[in-house]
C-alpha cells in the first residue's frame, strides 16, 4: 500500500461564531492527484490555509509524511515540502521572473538556490524565456506558471493548487492542466482546489466533496460526481 | 507588505561587483574622502561633511527596514537620539572616549531595534508606522526626565583637547570618523541588498503571504532588519554631543530627523544602497546651504517641497529614473 502523505484528522476552524471547517478527515496518498471540490464557502480555501499554516486550526490535527504540523509555521512547512499556490496569483512585484522563483530556493533550502537551478524550475513552466521580465509585464496564465515555479522550486512533496484555473481560457486550463500532470509524473501529491470541472475530473484519481465546512464525498470522480448530496450542494434540491 | 506605502521598484541590474570588492572600494573611498577633506582643512567644511555624513548614515539605516523589507519607521528620532545619548550617558558613567561611545550607542540601538521588533513587528502598515511614531515619544518623555543626562536642560560634552593623530583639530577628527561610519554603513546596506537576507527582504516586503509559503521565515528577518537599522541610525547620533558640544531633547528628537530619514531615501530610491546617499547628499547639503544662506527654519520647507516634486514625478526615487531610462 503507498504511504500516506498526509492526514487531517478531525480538522476544524471557526471564525467568531461560523463553523469553517468541522471535523474534516481526509488522508492523501504518495503520488496520488486528489481533486477536493465544493461550492463557494465551502472550506476549501480555509482548509488551504490551515493546511499550509497560514491561520491556526481550532480543531484536530494534520499529519504530514509521519509527522504533527501543530506549531509549525509556514515557511517550516514550505522547508517540509508543503507547497501551496494562491487563488490570485501573489507575485513579489519587485522581483524579477527568476529572483521571484530564487527565493524558494534560497530559503527552504531543499535545493542550492543557483542561476541553473532556478532556470530549471522556470523551463519546466515555460518561463525560461522570461526569465529576467517583470511580474507586470506577464499575462495572467503566465504568472500562473509562475507561482508554479515559485511552488516547484520548494521540490514539494505535495502540492496544493488553489483554483490554479480560474479565470483562464480553455487553452490555458489544458496548459496548466499539462504542468500539474508533469509535476505529478515526476512524483509529486497533489491536492487540486478547482472550481473548473473539466479540470478536476481530468485531473483527480480521487475526489472529495466540502459542503459547509464537512466533508460530504470522498471517492472515484465519477461515482463522487453522481451522488445525491453532491449534486444537491452545486444544485440545490 | 502589501500596506507598505512605497511603491516596489524593478529590481537592479545583474550584479557585478562582489561583495569583498565593494567593501575594497568603500575603504579606499574613505580614504580618499577623508584627505580631500583634510585638503580643505576648514572647520566649517569639517562641520557641513559631518551633518552630510551622519544623514548618510541615518538614511541608509532606515532604509534596511523601510526600503528593504518594506516597514515604514517614523520612530527614527528615537535611534538617533538614542545614539546621542548614549554617547552621553556611557561617556559620563565610564568616562569613555568617542569610539567606545559610538560602538555601545550601536548596541544600545540595536537593542532598542530589537526590542520594537518583538513589541511591533506583527503590526503592518500605519499601523507599524504609528507604533513607531509612539516609541519616539515615549523615549523623549523619559529623556526629558532623566537628569543624569542633562533632562530638559540638555548636557554639554567637552571635546577632548587631545587631537589623535594626524588631525589637526577635533572637527577633522570627527569628520574622518564620520566618513568611516557612512561608508560602513552604506558597504552594509549593500552587502543586506544582495544577499540571500536581502531577497527575503524584498520577497517579505511585495508580500508576506507568499514570502511566508516560499519558505522565508518573515518574522526572523524583520527582527534583524529592525536590529540592524536600529544599530545603524543609532550610531548616526553617537557622535551628536560631540558635533555641537551639546545636546538636548528638543533637537536630538527634533523632527528633522524623522522626517529626513524617511524623505531621503524616497527621494534617492528606497530600492538600492545607492538612494538613500544621493537623497542624503542632495537633501543635506540643500538644507546646510540654506542654513547659512536663509535659516535654518527653511529645511522643512525644503524637504517638504523636494519630497512633493518627487512624490509626484518620480515615485522610484532619482534611482529609478535612472533605471527607467536604461
Amino acid at each position: 500500500m503507498t504511504e500516506v502523505v498526509l492526514r487531517a484528522e478531525g480538522v476544524g476552524k471557526r471564525f467568531g461564531g461560523f463553523a469553517a471547517l468541522s471535523g474534516l478527515e481526509l488522508e492523501v496518498r504518495a503520488g496520488e492527484r486528489l481533486g477536493l471540490i465544493g461550492p463557494n464557502g465551502s472550506g476549501k480555501s480555509t482548509f488551504t490555509n490551515c493546511l499550509a499554516g497560514a491561520f491556526p486550526s481550532h480543531d484536530g490535527a494534520f499529519t504530514f509524511k509521519g509527522e504533527g504540523l501543530a506549531g509549525l509555521k509556514s515557511h517550516e512547512r514550505a522547508r517540509r515540502g508543503l507547497a501551496r499556490t494562491f487563488q490570485l496569483p501573489r507575485p513579489f512585484r519587485g522581483l524579477s521572473v527568476i529572483d521571484n522563483v530564487r527565493v524558494p530556493l534560497a530559503y527552504a533550502g531543499r535545493d542550492a538556490a543557483t542561476e541553473e537551478r532556478a532556470m530549471e524550475c522556470l523551463d519546466s513552466v515555460e518561463l525560461a524565456g522570461k526569465a529576467n521580465r517583470m511580474p507586470k509585464e506577464l499575462t495572467q496564465v503566465e504568472l500562473r506558471r509562475l507561482e508554479l515555479a515559485r511552488a516547484t522550486a520548494l521540490r514539494p512533496d505535495l502540492l496544493i493548487a488553489d483554483e490554479a484555473m480560474a479565470g483562464l481560457s480553455h487553452a490555458e486550463v489544458d496548459q496548466i492542466l499539462g504542468l500539474l500532470f508533469r509535476l505529478n509524473a515526476a512524483g509529486t501529491t497533489i491536492i487540486m482546489i478547482e472550481h473548473v470541472m473539466r479540470a478536476v475530473t481530468e485531473f483527480s484519481q480521487r475526489l472529495a466533496v466540502l459542503v459547509a465546512g464537512r466533508k460530504v464525498a470522498d471517492g472515484d470522480p465519477r461515482t463522487v460526481l453522481s451522488m445525491p448530496e453532491v449534486e444537491e450542494a452545486y444544485l440545490g434540491r | 507588505m502589501s500596506e507598505a506605502a512605497i511603491p516596489a521598484l524593478p529590481a537592479a541590474a545583474p550584479r557585478r561587483m562582489g561583495h569583498g570588492a565593494f567593501w575594497l572600494a568603500s575603504a579606499a573611498v574613505a580614504l580618499l574622502l577623508v584627505l580631500a577633506l583634510r585638503g580643505f582643512g576648514n572647520e566649517y567644511a569639517y562641520f557641513a561633511a559631518t551633518f552630510v555624513l551622519q544623514y548618510v548614515v541615518l538614511a541608509t539605516a532606515w532604509n534596511i527596514l523601510g526600503g528593504y523589507a518594506g516597514y515604514v519607521n517614523f520612530g527614527a528620532a528615537a535611534f538617533f537620539a538614542a545614539g546621542a545619548y548614549a554617547t552621553v550617558a556611557f561617556g559620563k558613567a565610564l568616562g569613555l572616549g568617542l569610539l567606545p561611545c559610538i560602538a555601545l550607542a550601536a548596541a544600545t540601538g540595536g537593542l532598542m531595534g530589537f526590542a520594537t521588533g518583538i513589541l511591533t513587528l506583527r503590526l503592518r502598515g500605519a499601523y507599524f508606522a504609528i507604533a513607531t511614531l509612539c516609541l519616539s515619544v515615549v523615549l523623549q518623555t523619559i529623556v526629558v526626565n532623566w537628569s543624569y543626562v542633562g533632562g530638559s536642560r540638555g548636557a554639554y560634552v567637552i571635546r577632548p583637547r587631545e587631537v589623535p593623530w594626524p588631525f589637526d583639530t577635533y572637527g577633522g577628527y570627527l569628520c574622518a570618523v564620520m566618513v568611516v561610519l557612512a561608508v560602513a554603513s552604506v558597504a552594509i546596506a549593500r552587502t543586506i541588498e544582495r544577499s540571500r537576507l536581502g531577497l527575503g527582504l524584498a520577497a517579505l516586503r511585495d508580500d508576506e503571504a507568499a514570502a511566508e509559503a516560499a519558505g522565508v521565515p518573515t518574522l526572523r528577518l524583520k527582527l534583524v532588519a529592525t536590529t540592524v537599522s536600529g544599530a545603524l541610525m543609532a550610531t548616526a547620533g553617537a557622535p551628536l554631543p560631540y558635533l555641537n558640544s551639546y545636546v538636548e531633547p528638543n533637537s536630538a528628537f527634533g523632527l528633522a530627523y524623522a522626517v529626513n530619514a524617511i524623505a531621503m531615501p524616497l527621494i534617492g530610491g528606497t530600492s538600492s544602497w545607492a538612494g538613500p546617499v544621493i537623497g542624503a547628499v542632495l537633501l543635506a547639503s540643500l538644507q546646510q546651504a540654506a542654513t547659512v544662506t536663509i535659516s535654518s527654519a527653511a529645511n522643512l520647507l525644503i524637504v517638504g517641497a523636494v519630497l512633493v516634486v518627487f512624490v509626484c514625478a518620480a515615485p522610484h526615487g532619482i534611482v529609478g529614473l535612472f533605471r527607467g531610462r536604461r
